[in-house]
């Protein structure tokens, strides 16, 4: 195995560029996944921003599902934005007939909580972990967490509502850091994968 | 919408970012025309990013000829309440009050449609007066570039619409392409010419010289019929897929469907854009492009 950070990203659909661009920013060998094969290379994966359900009925149709259930299982530390966040999330409070998650955070999330595309909008948020000044949000049709289990930390809220959670190795925005151009977040991320690859090689 | 107090600033809608980042989470989708709630549902179970909510497909509008005009509200707000993936639809060129009812309507993006009969032979709507995004149709970057720079957030090549026939999509993809790579090889001396000579803003045009893209996202629209040609779009540059008539004029809309997604996604895995192709039944009737006459050419529209 090399020494390089290998990060891939879910690109069965969404903004998958805008996660290569900010995880190479963070330092990592960033590229898309679709495959099996591609999912086992990786150290660390993130799930873009897109259409959950699109992208949820493409990953069981191509045989990722169970795949990606079994490496999060793992500890493979992933990373989710807005659709990403619904993937990751062990319950939805409202899900389309049959739409299915990876799971990971102990939470319900509420798909398309601060509304439909007019109640998009952008607005500071104070990140646990991201120091310095708060990160830009960006809010697309965007979920949020109507509540946690107990393993599940909270690390912001936007109106009362909670907009970025991680337990464990897995970590999931309602918002959208790779629009942004500060790449904060997925540097965070990224030591995260950096250190359960150390941990692994002790 | 407006947040309760709290240590963060005040949210704020309709901003440049959020409007092209709507855009941005669709790539690498297909986008499909629905006319009533049960195709929009038939497209949202078949892996549709979003559907394009109007009253005909452009296959019906060239065979019913008249005036196309934005659909009936109840029949928007009937697919929207029918489906949780975003809904578009469609305004005629310069018909700024239609885009104005639809942004009342709740739809999540507002297509400017040269598939619609014009309402202005001049201008375009102002699309930076709306919180609702707009996608507008071009056939080179010029035109891509004037709809950028009245607010579109969203670019789609235009293509013959209601043909089922991709020569026009390829023939507009290409054009745009090509000419995005010719700015990247100018100087910054020439940037002023090609700027007058694409009759676009100047700042744009270096702007896009730099990125080697669109500022914004850029799918392709207006011909597509099978998985092979959705693939092809992708290949040539195409971020995604708009598939109007296609689907649901062709003999198994949902799945055709569902093979138009696999293929958008593998674009560039041709066994699996092999297996998406096996055994769809009829596809749409297509018509050849050089035997449309002038006036029945959507691409024209638009200035």
């Amino acid at each position: 195995m090399s020494d390089a950070l290998v990060i891939g990203v879910l690109a069965l659909q969404g903004d998958v560029r805008e996660h290569l661009v900010a995880l190479a920013a963070a330092g990592a060998v960033a590229r898309p996944v679709r495959r099996p094969e591609e999912l086992a290379e990786v150290d660390g994966l993130v799930i873009p921003g897109g259409e959950s359900t699109t992208i949820s009925k493409l990953a069981v149709l191509f045989g990722l599902m169970e795949p990606l259930r079994a490496r999060v299982r793992d500890g493979m530390p992933v990373y989710g934005t807005c659709a990403g966040m619904i993937m990751l999330a062990d319950k939805i409070l409202d899900p389309r007939s049959g739409q299915e998650t990876v799971g990971g955070i102990d939470m319900i999330v509420r798909r398309n909580a601060f509304g439909r595309q007019n109640e998009s909008f952008e607005a500071a948020v104070d990140v646990k972990g991201v120091a310095g000044d708060p990160v830009e949000g960006v809010f697309i049709r965007a979920p949020w967490v109507e509540s946690v289990g107990a393993g599940a930390e909270v690390l912001a809220e936007h109106g009362g509502h909670i907009v970025a959670v991680r337990q464990g190795n897995v970590l999931a925005t309602s918002f959208h850091p790779e629009l942004t151009g500060d790449h904060r977040v997925h540097a965070l991320f990224a030591d995260l994968v950096r250190a359960r690859r150390t941990a692994e090689s002790l | 919408m407006s947040s309760t107090l709290s240590e963060n600033q005040g949210p704020e809608t309709g901003t440049a970012r959020v409007k092209r980042g709507m855009a941005e989470q669709l790539k690498g989708g297909v986008i499909m025309d629905v006319v009533t709630p049960e195709q929009a549902k038939i497209a949202e179970d078949a892996g549709a990013v979003a559907v394009m909510a109007l009253e005909r497909v452009p296959a019906d509008i060239r065979k019913d000829g008249g005036v196309a005009r934005m659909s009936d509200p109840d029949m928007i707000e009937g697919i929207i309440d029918a489906v949780s993936i975003p809904v578009m639809a469609k305004s005629r060129i310069g018909h700024f009050v239609e885009a104005q009812v639809l942004q009342s309507l709740g739809v999540d993006y507002i297509d400017e449609s040269e598939v619609l009969t014009p309402a202005d032979e001049v201008n375009h709507s102002d699309k930076w007066a709306f919180t609702t995004p707009f996608v507008c149709g071009a056939t080179n970057l010029g035109e891509a570039l004037r709809r950028i720079a009245e607010g579109a957030a969203m670019i789609r090549s235009k293509g013959e619409a209601g043909t089922g026939n991709v020569v026009e999509a390829v023939r507009h993809l290409r054009q745009i392409k090509n000419e995005i790579a010719r700015l990247r090889g100018y100087d910054n001396n020439e940037l002023y010419a090609a700027a007058k000579e694409l009759r676009a803003p100047y700042e744009l045009v270096k702007e896009v010289a730099g990125l080697g893209k669109l500022p914004v996202v850029l799918f392709s629209a207006g011909g597509v019929a099978t998985p092979a040609d959705a693939a092809l779009m992708r290949q040539l540059g195409a971020e995604g897929v708009f598939v109007g008539s296609g689907i649901f004029k062709s003999g198994d809309p949902a799945k055709r469907a569902a093979a138009i997604v696999k293929a958008t996604t593998f674009y560039d895995d041709p066994k699996i854009v092999a297996d998406a192709s096996r055994n769809l039944g009829e596809a749409m009737v297509g018509i050849n492009c050089d035997t449309l006459p002038e006036a029945e050419r959507y691409a024209n529209r638009g200035w």
